[in-house]
């Protein structure tokens, strides 16, 4: 374990411009921040790191005013404050630019540069005056468009700008970005990074979210790693390995899980040394604008494959394509040596190829349905409304998912909506299982469910593969992968960075590939293309 | 080559800068409207003897000037996202107010601003409901119009006429414009309220409310607008328009009748969109509104003048071309998106 | 016992039912023989509650298709007119046949007028599934051009039939019980089927309440609203023929006006809401008779008949208010504050709030 002692205290640097200590925020159920501790120098480009629950937005929120805290305290500039909406926090002058651009098409640049406080002339907003005024700012940012014209006529990378824009005008002392780059393409970021570094020098604070790793190295002095609901530490940029940073956001749980790991682990290691299984499904160069660079994949028969990355790395947005829910602009999928096309999840449910979705409330159950719809669910999608699978079925169905699941449910009667978040996953499982597909997609089967819970699903998922299922594994905890997986894919920045047998990795190894984006050559080493 | 190319490409640029005007979601399909209108203009004229006039369309804005503030009101409350189905039965409710208590003999005056207190009030309760109890628009402003239509039959269940002079006067006054050119007072109310509505849409922040209210509530309240307020306040709008025009109408036929007006909600839904307000919110100009309100008269003129065609045709049209302008404003926005 | 009063409360259908039951006891009140039904010399059954339950026929008929429509979160604004052009259809046939009074001519009548509304249902489904216009704006269109279809084919004229068979469908008897309560008994019966013993009303509901969960579990939205829109029309076309065989005559422009604020209000009145989702046809049914009893008790209690729009008005607004998520809030509040005042007398204990 390398050392991961904060960095001291930058001696000459003036006094924080933001400073907030020991800020808990509890929402029903989970403690979403468990005494902070988050500082912000004027002049810096402050990055906020950690995985998903890791605690950011929620930490984000609570500086700009949209969450009141249950504890701790925030100072700005050196005085407390206690903001109790976002207009409060903008006029203290905390601006914020979030990930989906809040801005507003339907009007123009120059209106969502300067609406709330517009120039105003006989009674009446002077538009020549708001149009001169935003060209001013726009210029500022080098970014030459017509402030008459609609917002929603120019690209994303265009409005994240008037956005910043906007932020700016209000005479931002800290000004929070929050993955402002994730719809930028290279000389788009290069473009936001100039403005950046400006508005540094103006002495702004920044704060950047990113899931882009070469881009935090590149633009911020300062690194606050978030781990569940807890400060990690704070650390110089320049001080920080990357292999470092990445196993202090994924961090080494002590797993209550090692008796199941090891036992797993023995077995699968006699999976592999036998011969390769026949490719069930084959991706070649597939991708789609904005979510993932072309990726070759293939997963055999009755193969676990494990996707590895940080979130963001286009991990879901690869597991999408196979599932049919998004389209690919290019590439080929074939399916035991057969080309197909997947426009809907529909079809992929056809060749037997199942997603199921790592937003498990907005995408996955249906919460106002019972517990045996939403498992007969898919299976009655397939067969089509007017052949009902017989009642009887039905309850057969969901008795012996509930039982062989271990669902906790009072009976197949109850509403989803009322069962637990790891029970809904189960259901969810019971939903695919029920098509007995021949690929199954899981992203983030566990992430937020409990212990027993991931164990049983960890189990399903090892027993599935035994019997001659595929399955294509996401999560965020590598120990959960490491466990599983036959052979591990490693995403990074939207690119596949490596393909490795799971032969003798080590959390480490992962940590150094995810980090780096490079591979030892002896890692990948039998590595088929 | 080179001598052929500056000014082809300088056309290619004139020829890029009309198609971008024209498939733009916000000035596209007005300016379709103000085609259509031409061309339908232009075609009775070719068709039909001393149809090509000023007179044609003044007259237009004589029969017409109250579903101009109709549609004035309505505009506000699409370009804002919702709905107002009580207009029809409001316009009834004012007429029939207006006929009762000139019957009883109240000062003509008096009656009018009450009206206008009453219809405003009723759309501020409507506002209240969708904004605060998050009722659908469609279902609140229903609300109200069986409340407007029921209270109508309760004040009278017959046609009261108006003897009230005020209102005879509002009635048979001509402003004469030229030779055989004549508006009436109430045109010229309605044009006033255009304006008015034209300057408050795009120079209060009220106005840019109301389209940021109609383009993504959310991020309007995240850019600090006062969408709550707004969002009451359209439905206000709304109801004084449906008030004023009530009044306007109650000039034009001298009476109020509870069964005025059925079915007007549509005629004035129907000017907006045809006049280039996108249904689903947040484009829009109130101008193109009185241009569909013309185009809704011009259909009704021609159907008149053609005197072989049945009138039925007319909401046959009507329905075609809200089709039509529905297609094409799904059109440009998916376009765009 | 407390706790069944409880769970009888929280039923989505109580509050419904309250109602229903309030208004036949006002009318019970006002007339003490409001309930009795008697049997004249046809053998015909007569009474306020058979009035109701035929009157109230044609809305329920719609209100059954509307419930569906509804679920897949979607809204049907043309069904008035579609009863106005399945009546005039229908009249305009049997009033050009040599036979009008034959069996055959009012069957081929009535099969025609139910294959047009089929074909306008469709189209409002390919308006809102092919061509992803909101429901509301995409039914808007029809609910204005349908009446000018409705006029095209009477040409303008109120058509009155003569036609014993059609008469029949809108106040003819069987078994002593009026037609028309009986198509509605049979359409509301056969829906139920159909949905709940198809999965019908399993995916529809499916894709009201999630639809991109729904998409990801393969079910396909497209073919299920082309399935309620068609469903919702011919419906709204029997409907018409039964108000049209009712008052004898196809009158383009009246024939179902403000029927589907009726049968919106019927919908949500069950508890079906309009955010789609779950839906109930027993809360429909009971939603139909509350409305129709509603017209009923304006009659019997004295007040002008014509009043009843302000009723409706009222009994919309308290339905709004109640289903909404304000109110929920503000009950939600008043009930912790009274919970933590309940305990308070017991310092040191948990107060456990739900």
């Amino acid at each position: 374990m390398p050392d991961l002692t904060p960095a001291p205290d930058a001696g000459a640097s003036p006094a924080p411009v933001v400073d907030m200590t020991g800020i808990s925020i509890s929402f029903p159920g989970v403690k979403a921040l468990d005494g902070v501790d988050f500082r912000m120098f004027p002049g810096e480009v402050h990055s906020l790191m950690g995985e998903n629950g890791a605690g950011k937005s929620t930490l984000i929120k609570a500086l700009t005013g949209v969450y009141s805290v249950d504890s701790g305290v925030i100072r700005l500039a050196g005085k407390q404050v206690t903001f109790s909406g976002p207009a409060q926090a903008q006029a203290a002058g905390i601006s914020t630019v979030y990930q989906e651009v809040n801005l507003l098409g339907n009007l123009t640049v120059a209106e969502n540069v300067m609406l709330g406080r517009e120039p105003r002339r006989l009674g009446g907003i002077d538009w020549r005056a708001m149009r001169r005024r935003s060209a001013e700012i726009l210029q500022g940012l080098h970014l030459d468009i017509d402030p008459g014209s609609l917002l929603n006529s120019h690209s994303l990378a265009i409005q994240q700008l008037v956005a910043i824009a906007r932020a700016i005008d209000v005479q931002a002392k800290v000004l929070i970005l929050d993955e402002p780059t994730s719809s930028l393409d290279g000389e788009e970021v290069a473009e936001l990074f100039r403005v950046i570094r400006s508005l540094k020098d103006r002495g702004v604070a920044i704060l950047f979210v990113s899931h882009f790793l070469d881009q935090v190295y590149e633009i911020s002095d300062r690194l606050t790693v978030l781990r569940n609901g807890q400060l990690v530490g704070e650390y110089l940029t320049h001080e920080l390995l990357r292999i470092d940073l990445v196993q202090a956001m994924i961090g080494k749980e002590l797993s209550a899980l090692e008796d199941l790991g090891s036992r797993i682990h023995s077995a699968e290691k006699e999976a592999t040394s036998a011969a390769r299984p026949a490719t069930f499904l084959a991706a070649k160069a597939i991708s789609r604008k904005g979510a993932i660079a072309p990726v070759d994949l293939t997963i055999g028969a009755g193969e676990v494959v494990g996707l590895a990355g940080l979130l963001g790395s286009g991990r879901t947005e690869l597991a999408r394509l196979i599932g049919g829910v998004d389209h690919t602009d290019s590439g080929q999928l074939k399916v035991n040596g057969v080309p197909i096309r997947l426009r809907t999840p529909r079809q992929a449910i056809k060749h037997q190829i199942a997603y199921s979705s790592e937003n498990r409330r907005a995408e996955g159950i249906v919460d106002e349905l019972s517990v045996r719809d939403n498992i007969v669910l898919a299976l009655q999608a397939d067969r089509g409304w007017f052949r009902p699978i017989p009642r009887k079925r039905q309850d057969e169905l969901a008795a012996s998912y509930i039982e062989a699941l271990n669902i906790k449910t009072p009976n197949a009667d109850a509403l989803v909506r009322n069962l637990s978040g790891g029970n809904q996953q189960k259901v969810l499982l019971a939903r695919w299982l029920a098509i007995a597909p021949r690929l199954l997609i899981l992203d983030e089967p566990t992430r937020g469910i409990d212990v027993g819970a991931k164990a049983e699903i960890q189990k399903l998922v090892y027993s599935l593969a035994e019997n001659g299922m595929s399955v294509l594994f996401i999560s965020a905890e590598l120990e959960e992968v490491l466990r599983l997986a036959n052979r591990i894919v490693v995403l990074r920045d939207r690119r596949k960075v490596a393909d490795l047998p799971n032969d003798g990795l080590s959390v480490d190894d992962l940590l150094a590939v995810i980090a780096e984006g490079s591979v030892d050559p002896e890692l990948e080493s039998g590595v088929a293309s | 080559m080179t001598t052929m190319s500056v000014p082809a490409s300088r056309l290619g640029r004139a020829w890029a800068r009309t198609v971008d005007v024209f498939t733009s979601p916000k000035s596209g399909p007005v300016l379709v409207t103000a085609v259509l209108f031409l061309l339908m203009f232009t075609a009775g004229g070719v068709r039909y003897r001393g149809f090509f006039s000023a007179a044609t369309i003044l007259n237009l804005l004589v029969s017409y000037s109250y579903l101009i503030v109709l549609a004035v009101g309505m505009s506000f409350v699409i370009i804002s996202g919702g709905i107002d189905l009580s207009v029809g039965a409001v316009l009834a409710l004012s007429t029939i107010i207006a006929a009762k208590l000139l019957q009883l003999g109240w000062n003509p005056i008096l009656v009018m601003v009450l009206i206008l207190v009453a219809t405003s009030t009723l759309g501020l309760l409507v506002g209240l409901m969708i904004h605060v109890f998050e009722v659908q628009p469609f279902i609140a402003t229903l609300a109200a119009m069986f409340l407007a239509r029921g209270l109508c039959y309760i004040i009278a269940k017959e046609s009261i006429s108006i003897t009230d002079p005020v209102f005879a006067w509002m009635a048979k006054t001509r402003i004469v414009l030229g030779y055989r050119m004549s508006v009436t007072p109430s045109v010229i109310i309605a044009l006033v309220v255009l304006a008015i509505a034209v300057w408050v849409l795009q120079y209060t922040r009220f106005g840019r409310t109301t389209y940021a209210i109609g383009g993504g509530e959310q991020s309007g309240m995240l850019m600090g607008l006062p969408t709550s307020r707004t969002k009451v306040l359209v439905y206000v709008v709304s109801g004084f328009c449906s008030g004023l025009a009530g009044i306007l109408y109650s000039f034009y036929t001298l009476s109020g009748y509870a069964l005025t007006g059925v079915g007007t909600e549509l005629d004035a839904i129907a000017a907006v969109v045809i006049g280039g307000t996108l249904l689903t919110g947040g484009y829009g100009f109130v101008l193109g509104s009185a241009l569909g309100v013309l185009v809704l008269g011009l259909i009704q003129t021609i159907i008149t003048f053609e005197g072989t065609l049945s009138s039925w045709w007319t909401k046959i049209f009507i329905g075609a071309l809200l089709l039509v302008f529905i297609i094409l404003q799904k059109v440009l926005t998916s376009r765009r998106t | 016992m407390k706790n069944a009063v409880g769970r009888a409360v929280a039923h989505r259908l109580f509050w419904p039912l309250v109602m229903l039951v309030v208004l036949l006891a006002i009318n019970v009140v006002a007339v003490p023989g409001f309930l009795s039904i008697t049997v004249n010399n046809e053998g015909h059954l007569f009474g306020s509650v058979i009035d109701i339950l035929r009157n109230g026929a044609p809305t329920l008929m719609i209100a059954v298709g509307m419930t569906l429509v509804i679920a897949t979160r979607g809204i049907d604004l043309s069904v008035g007119s579609l009863c106005a052009i399945a009546g005039a259809m229908a009249c305009s046939i049997i009033l050009g046949s040599p036979t009008p009074n034959a069996v055959g001519t009012v069957t081929v009548a009535v099969l025609v007028a139910l294959a047009l509304a089929l074909v306008l249902g469709l189209w409002n489904g390919f308006l809102v599934s092919v061509l992803g216009i909101q429901p509301i704006i995409a039914t808007l269109i029809l609910m204005t051009a349908g009446r000018g279809i409705a006029m095209l084919i009477t040409e303008g004229q109120i058509l009155t039939v003569q036609s014993d068979p059609f008469k029949f469908l809108g106040s003819g008897f069987i078994v002593g019980i009026p037609v028309a309560t009986i198509v509605a008994a049979v359409i509301l019966a056969l829906v139920a089927l159909l949905t709940r013993r198809t999965a019908l009303g399993l995916l529809i509901e499916s894709v009201g309440i999630n639809p991109e969960a729904s998409r990801q579990a393969g079910v396909r939205a497209r073919g299920l609203l082309f399935t309620v829109y068609a469903l919702s029309a011919v419906l709204a076309a029997i409907a018409g023929l039964i108000l049209t065989s009712n008052q004898t005559a196809a009158d383009a422009n009246n024939t179902g006006l403000f029927i589907e604020l009726d049968a919106i209000l019927a919908v949500v009145i069950g508890g079906t809401s309009l955010n789609g989702g779950r839906y109930s046809l027993t809360g429909t049914l009971v939603g139909a008779l509350v409305i129709q009893t509603l017209v009923t008790t304006v009659y019997t209690v004295g007040i002008p008949p014509i009043a009843t729009m302000v009723f409706k008005a009222a009994v919309v607004t308290a339905v709004c208010l109640l289903q909404s998520p304000t109110t929920a809030a503000a009950l939600a509040r008043w009930r912790t504050r009274s919970a933590s005042r309940a305990a308070s007398p017991r310092p040191g204990e948990a107060v456990v709030s739900r």
